[in-house]
């Protein structure tokens, strides 16, 4: 049964103000404007909504990334704006591949030129060595994180450095790196304004490029009104952005050292490439006389050629802009500074003997796979519990370690949406489901998720068996009451709508309409 | 064994054994446009940068002595403009960051991005470009390569130390997107065509 408008504007449940509709001057026609519990002078403003925090993360234990998923999904505003604010680079990024007719051929050579470096990554990480020294550059090599921390401690004391400025870099997130600093003494301060929104607020970035994105305005303000000052009440976003930059200045000024991460490094001219928007990454490089970089050995690529795809690629696949703001290329120090590379390895010489893992290894952390894939965006990064989150976290995230991140392979729909803008040709979505194999394999999977998991693989094995399950799951689906959909025992009932269930499978529909008429 | 020896054994012990081998890299410039500089132009506009028009007669650099002309504290790296505060007399990066102006001559730029190329010695010093308040960049319109894959033959990337490209001014949209100009290094950045003086 329908309802047609005209009956609606009959419907007695309607109050009549409303039926009669508002006049020219906003004035409903008997005199009354309808403001309810709006209050005629000023707005009532609805109090802000808090900011929802990140997975619970204990030791070695699972992150249950469904749990702070959960929490991210029940507050409404963060949601929707992190949704809408992804989606919208994701569709920026479209319209930049719609512009470059070699879009498709650059996305082959790119995969094309990383799986040789790759391939051929001890030959290439020596010529670099050798080049970056004869320009000037120290090279040093560290194996993890802790000899990685223990090495830029070490520069640091020898130029009796107590403070540090950088620019972002997830390699040096991924060491705990900051909390290294903070314990031997040294203070560290973040120059990107998403990085430094994360450390006022003691949290990790929750997005490889844009590491703010899952708060409000409304939070940064405030943190920031807690930490450096600002209006509580203010939060207009030019206003905390020239708060932050006024705030920070002082402290890039005063630094006794710098230091960024590398996006790529060219073997055959010694040279390391850093793409930032804020020139945040410049002023750590070029104000203090002591410039590190930390860069993990899967950025070396052989040739300057090779660099003009790569860049060509980057920002387009990560914001939808053709280049970043400043994309500068550090080939030696600068006249009386001076310069370290820290080549580090913490884990990815393994990941790359591991067969169906190691393209991974491909990454430029552009961030386009967690743009559009709908788990990251309706969860926010903070809920993987990991230095890496959305699609490529997935993968790299049990590398490192295949307990504590063993539910994270499972955060996806297997729709292949990252696969298909990744600029490099990871098979993603492929590699998150032979983690999934892999961690069954290694009993590293929760038993329920590995009880439904085995009736899923034996049922998707029989085709007819499957197609008499869909059928009935879908008339199931319409008429079965809400307590038996939603309750605890079925995971895809949890904080989530199941679809509206089709009137006829497409098997069915083309077996009705198409069947025998071959 | 040092960390360095480490590593590289452990990747040789890892190397997947695949042939993989190294592509050739077309340049890309089938569609080249036939004036660099009037696609140079929206693609810096696009990037948030200013294009200064030369004027049809008169003094050439006159919408650089306009710009100058609100700023307390100049420094120019060009023979064309005199600025009130000389580099050669700057001791550290630091005894910029009261610079209003900053005038340097771009190495070249790229039509496709609308970048202009700094390098140390376009800057003197580095940090002239990011801790200056304003970047006038000029270009001789001589100097334009039409993509990346021409950029980087250019001799600038194996005879410099530091190269940067510029693609407008610092620029963020780290809270909930709003682009905002200006988020630590200059706040903007434009772009006069004018022909080197030989």
């Amino acid at each position: 049964m329908s309802i047609s408008p005209e009956q609606l504007l009959d419907n007695s449940m309607l109050h009549p103000e409303v039926l009669a509709g508002e006049d020219a001057y906003g004035i409903y026609r008997n005199g009354h404007r309808l403001d309810h519990a709006e209050g005629a002078s000023k707005p009532l403003r609805s109090r802000p909504e808090p900011q929802p925090r990140g997975a619970k993360v204990h030791g070695n234990r699972p992150v249950n990334q469904a749990e702070a998923a959960g929490r991210f999904i029940a507050a409404p505003e963060h949601e929707k704006m992190h949704d809408e604010r992804l989606w919208d680079l994701r569709q920026k990024r479209d319209r930049e591949m719609h512009h470059i007719p070699e879009w498709e051929e650059l996305r082959a050579l790119a995969s094309a030129i990383k799986e040789h470096t790759l391939t051929h990554l001890d030959e290439y990480l020596d010529q670099f060595e050798t080049r970056a020294r004869a320009n000037g550059i120290h090279v040093h090599w560290a194996r993890d994180a802790a000899e990685h921390n223990r090495i830029v401690h070490g520069i640091l004391s020898d130029h009796g450095a107590k403070s540090l400025i950088k620019s972002k870099s997830m390699l040096t997130e991924e060491c705990g790196f900051r909390a290294y600093m903070a314990s031997v003494g040294i203070e560290v301060v973040e120059t990107d304004l998403g990085e430094r929104i994360q450390q006022l607020d003691k949290e990790d970035p929750s997005h490889v490029v844009v590491p703010a994105v899952h708060k409000l305005r409304t939070d940064v303000a405030n943190v920031f009104a807690n930490t450096i000052g600002t209006d509580p009440d203010n939060s207009d976003v030019h206003y905390l952005a020239e708060a932050q930059r006024e705030a920070t200045r002082p402290l890039i000024l005063a630094a006794d050292a710098g230091m960024t991460g590398g996006n790529f490094v060219v073997a055959e001219t010694g040279t390391f490439v850093v793409c930032t928007n804020e020139g945040n990454a410049d002023l750590s490089a070029n104000v203090p006389k002591l410039h590190i970089a930390s860069i993990g050995i899967e950025k070396i690529i052989p040739r300057l050629e090779h660099l003009a795809v790569l860049v060509r690629l980057l920002s387009r696949s990560a914001l939808g802009s053709p280049m970043t703001q400043y994309t500068s290329h550090f080939r030696g120090p600068r006249a009386g500074g001076e310069m370290h590379v820290v080549l580090v390895d913490n884990g990815r010489s393994e990941r790359l003997g591991l067969e169906e893992f190691w393209t991974s290894l491909k990454c430029i952390r552009c961030g386009a796979c967690m743009n559009t894939c709908p788990v990251y965006r309706r969860s926010g990064g903070l809920s993987y519990g990991a230095t890496y989150s959305g699609p490529i976290g997935l993968i790299i995230d049990p590398t490192f370690n295949a307990r504590k991140y063993s539910n994270l392979p499972f955060a996806s729909s297997l729709n292949g949406s990252c696969t298909n803008v990744c600029p490099v040709k990871i098979n993603i979505h492929e590699q998150i489901y032979a983690w999934r194999r892999e961690l069954v394999k290694r009993h590293d999977v929760p038993l329920v998720k590995k009880a439904a998991m085995k009736a899923a693989g034996e049922l998707l094995s029989r085709p007819i068996a499957y197609r008499a399950a869909i059928a009935s799951a879908d008339v199931a689906l319409a008429h079965l009451p809400r307590f038996v959909i939603y309750n605890g025992l079925n995971a895809w009932g949890k904080h989530r709508e199941v679809p509206h269930p089709p009137k006829q499978t497409f098997h069915s529909w083309y077996k009705a309409n198409r069947g025998g008429k071959q | 064994m040092t960390s360095r020896d480490d590593i590289l054994a452990s990747i040789q012990a890892n190397l997947p054994q695949v042939d993989r081998p190294l592509p050739v890299v077309p340049l890309f410039d089938n569609n080249a446009p036939a004036s660099l500089l009037s696609t140079f132009k929206p693609s810096l506009e696009r990037m948030g940068g200013i294009f200064l028009d030369p004027p049809d007669s008169g003094d050439p650099l006159a919408p650089v002595r306009a710009k100058i002309a609100s700023a307390k504290i100049v420094c120019s790296m060009v023979p064309e403009i005199a600025g009130n505060r000389d580099i050669a007399g700057v001791g550290a990066p630091q005894d910029l960051a009261d610079v209003d102006l900053a005038i340097v001559r771009a190495s070249f730029a790229v039509a496709e991005t609308g970048s202009v190329l700094l390098t140390e010695t376009d800057l003197s010093i580095n940090a002239l470009a990011y801790l200056a308040q304003h970047l006038i960049v000029l270009l001789d319109p001589a100097d334009i390569a039409v993509n990346l894959h021409h950029a980087y033959r250019r001799p600038e990337f194996r005879d410099r130390h530091y190269a940067s490209f510029h693609t407008g001014p610092s620029a963020t949209a780290d809270i909930e997107g709003v682009l905002i100009h200006g988020a630590q290094g200059v706040r903007s950045l434009s772009v006069l065509p004018i022909a080197r003086t030989p």
